[in-house]
């Protein structure tokens, strides 16, 4: 299993077949580079991609605004708030479970 | 010193209580004064006075002659804390004053910036932050220096992050030399250099662990001095309790009354040199072309974002990786609540300048009756603002009406009848706002030239005492340069601050994402990539700025980070991969920089 197969199981989240090859520290990479690139899949959504199709999401009425309009104000913003909070806390249970966390 | 840390730190949160305690209470007193008959200017000085002797205060207080607490503050600033002086850091007096004016003029396109700056923490927290803090590093030369290896790959860095962020700090001194010289009446050549002033007494004697603790003081200042403004307007003129949640049905209502005044149709047929009339619409945000110019500007203050030194150093400053990686999300926090209040504020002054239905809406009524108005008389004398009859109707219509961006922050108390004290309260508010960049800027240019040009490149021997003198030198003359170079007010050809975005993310992004990501990457590749992206966005841009080039897919002398970084990434593949693998020593260290456990790379005052 070279390191590019490894990056895939871990992407379809399938663990023994990870477990059964790697070492803790290779599986603890492997998974912090999959929630990475979750994380960032969906940071390019909301910060770039959803911007190209403004025009026609203005005609969707959110709240009162145009949504295409509220999104660039006001909801990619919290979007981007609620992204780092959820990469910081399955950040820290991946460290915790393979043992990889700072010793307080 | 060593004694008195551990309760310092748990002290923060009573002390800065104490302190915006404090402050409210000047806020209150001043309101007082003001009501028993103190004039306007006593309180405008009183406010920029006051809130800059207190910053210089709390950079006396935190004086240290301590590499570590000079460097990255100690390594000991608690998250929360770390987040407030990061969104200060961040803020600069460009977002405080002229941010809201961008949106009102740009409607949906100006987003962008907002979009952008806010995305890239996302990168910051994803890529970079838990990474370079686990590394241990000082500067962000430093980390290039070690990971790659070699003097010339450390030179490189420095040499991105001083053009980059030198290009930033002179706008940051201009505006604190324009507030000050407003509040406190003198010539601007004269306010520049006590902005200057001021700047550096919070940060000569103490380096990082001053800055930070101004810093946070700055954060507090200023989004006190941006919120209570839009609050209480807000509510004086029945817009809603909590503004920036209610908004939506007001965008509506300019979106109709800007086709009942024809903006966009009506053209301006006069120009006043730096002040616009209103012509772009503020929702429609257009196809194609458009929605690829919004997409490009977005990413190239991301890329930016997660490349400025000034910023990335500040999670240097955390005791942890983890409390590293929370502080991001706190720095973006606070950065929201002042983001998403800014296109609350465009909105609801647009509104109250279109609305004829409202008693401050002027466009509509006769020149005569416009002219007659306070605020418009007080900001026209300052050339803020002008109206012409163009088609000598008699009435005021959208394209005979002339304002400079900033107008919208600066003016708003007095558009919606507040009372003085606020406009003082603001003008401490970009003055803080100016001022923790300007610091911020200031001290990342010096710790690389000290730390890394002359401790590790020229000077490897020298002892603490003299590394730390040298410091501080730097940061004097940096400082007189950056200053001299604002009072020359050459503002067209120093160009925008984006521009310091596109430096670094052409410079630095790759080499730094790559640094931790990808373990085959080299030296040959990074000073290659860092060499031929860094010259191919400034060739770029000067091409598309003075060359005469016609800009390429729209990518225009704001967007030029695009073209620099991605010849920075081609470049440091093809050579990483024709050269060989970085040693056993550098792979393992990589491998300690992926997890939080563990030593930091680089020992404790390296």
């Amino acid at each position: 299993m070279n390191q590019w197969e490894v990056f895939i199981a871990a992407l379809v989240r399938d663990r023994d077949q990870i477990g059964a090859i790697m070492d803790n520290l290779e599986q603890h990479w492997a998974e912090t580079r999959s929630l990475t690139t979750w994380i960032l899949i969906l940071w390019f959504i909301f910060s770039m991609g959803i911007f190209f199709f403004a025009n026609s999401l203005n005609s969707i009425t959110f709240f009162g605004w145009p949504f295409g309009f509220y999104m660039a104000a006001q909801g990619s913003l919290v979007i981007f708030v609620v992204l780092i909070v959820v990469l910081n806390i399955k950040q820290e249970k991946i460290d915790d479970k393979y043992g990889l966390a700072e010793e307080q | 010193m060593e004694q008195a840390k551990k309760p310092f730190i748990e002290m923060l949160p009573k002390i800065y209580g104490l302190y915006t305690g404090g402050f409210i209470a000047f806020i209150i007193l001043m309101a007082i004064l003001e009501q028993m008959g103190l004039g306007a200017e006593t309180i405008g000085i009183l406010f920029i006075v006051f809130t800059v002797l207190v910053y210089a205060g709390i950079g006396w207080l935190s004086r240290t002659m301590q590499v570590e607490a000079y460097y990255v503050a100690g390594r000991q600033v608690p998250a929360l804390f770390n987040g407030m002086a990061t969104a200060a850091d961040w803020m600069s007096g460009a977002s405080f004053v002229a941010m809201a004016g961008g949106i009102y003029f740009g409607g949906h396109g100006y987003l962008a910036f907002l979009v952008g700056w806010t995305g890239g923490y996302v990168l910051v927290a994803s890529l970079m932050a838990p990474y370079l803090r686990k590394f241990g590093c000082y500067t962000v030369p430093d980390f290039i220096g070690t990971r790659y290896g070699g003097n010339l790959a450390r030179l490189m860095g420095v040499i991105v992050l001083v053009v980059a962020s030198f290009t930033y700090v002179t706008a940051q001194i201009n505006a604190t030399g324009t507030i000050a010289s407003r509040a406190l009446q003198i010539p601007f050549e004269v306010g520049v250099w006590f902005g200057l002033f001021g700047i550096l007494l919070c940060s000569m004697l103490g380096g990082m662990r001053a800055v930070t603790w101004t810093q946070v003081a700055q954060y507090i200042v200023l989004i006190i001095a941006y919120l209570i403004p839009v609050f209480w307007m807000s509510n004086k003129q029945d817009f809603g309790l909590i503004p920036q949640l209610v908004y939506g049905d007001a965008v509506q209502r300019v979106t109709e009354l800007e086709q009942m005044h024809q903006v966009g149709v009506l053209k301006p047929t006069e120009s006043f040199a730096g002040l616009k009339a209103l012509t772009v619409p503020f929702v429609a945000a257009g196809g194609g072309m458009e929605a690829w110019k919004f997409v490009t500007l977005a990413f190239c203050m991301m890329a930016g974002t997660a490349s400025l030194p000034h910023i990335l150093m500040r999670y240097f400053t955390t005791p942890s990786v983890k409390s590293a990686r929370r502080s991001v999300a706190w720095s973006l926090f606070f950065i929201f609540l002042l983001y998403f209040t800014a296109p609350a504020l465009a909105t609801f002054t647009k509104l109250q300048i279109l609305d004829p239905n409202l008693a401050t809406g002027i466009i509509g009524k006769t020149i005569a009756e416009v002219n007659a108005i306070d605020w418009v008389q007080k900001w026209s004398a300052v050339k803020f603002l002008a109206i012409s009859d163009s088609n000598g109707d008699g009435i005021l219509q959208i394209n005979e009406f002339f304002m400079r961006g900033d107008i919208v922050v600066l003016a708003t108390p007095e558009i919606a009848g507040l009372p003085y004290v606020i406009s003082g309260l603001v003008a401490a508010g970009g003055m803080a706002a100016a001022m923790s960049t300007a610091d911020g800027l200031l001290l990342a240019i010096a710790n690389a030239l000290s730390h890394d040009l002359y401790y590790k490149i020229i000077d490897p021997t020298a002892e603490t005492a003299k590394r730390l003198v040298v410091a501080r030198i730097l940061l004097v003359v940096l400082g007189a340069a950056g200053a001299f170079v604002a009072s020359l007010k050459l503002t067209s050809i120093l160009g925008a601050v984006a521009w310091a975005f596109d430096f670094a993310m052409s410079g630095l992004f790759f080499p730094l994402v790559l640094g931790v990501w990808w373990k085959r990457a080299n030296r040959q590749g990074a000073v290659a990539g860092m060499l031929c992206g860094f010259l191919a966005g400034t060739w770029y841009l000067y091409m598309v700025r003075w060359g005469g080039m016609e800009p390429w897919l729209g990518i225009d002398h704001l967007r030029f980070g695009i073209i620099g970084c991605a010849v920075n990434l081609v470049v440091m593949i093809v050579v990483s991969l024709a050269t060989e693998e970085p040693d056993e020593a550098t792979q393992k260290m990589v491998d300690e920089v992926r997890i939080p456990k563990g030593e930091t790379v680089l020992a404790a005052s390296h």
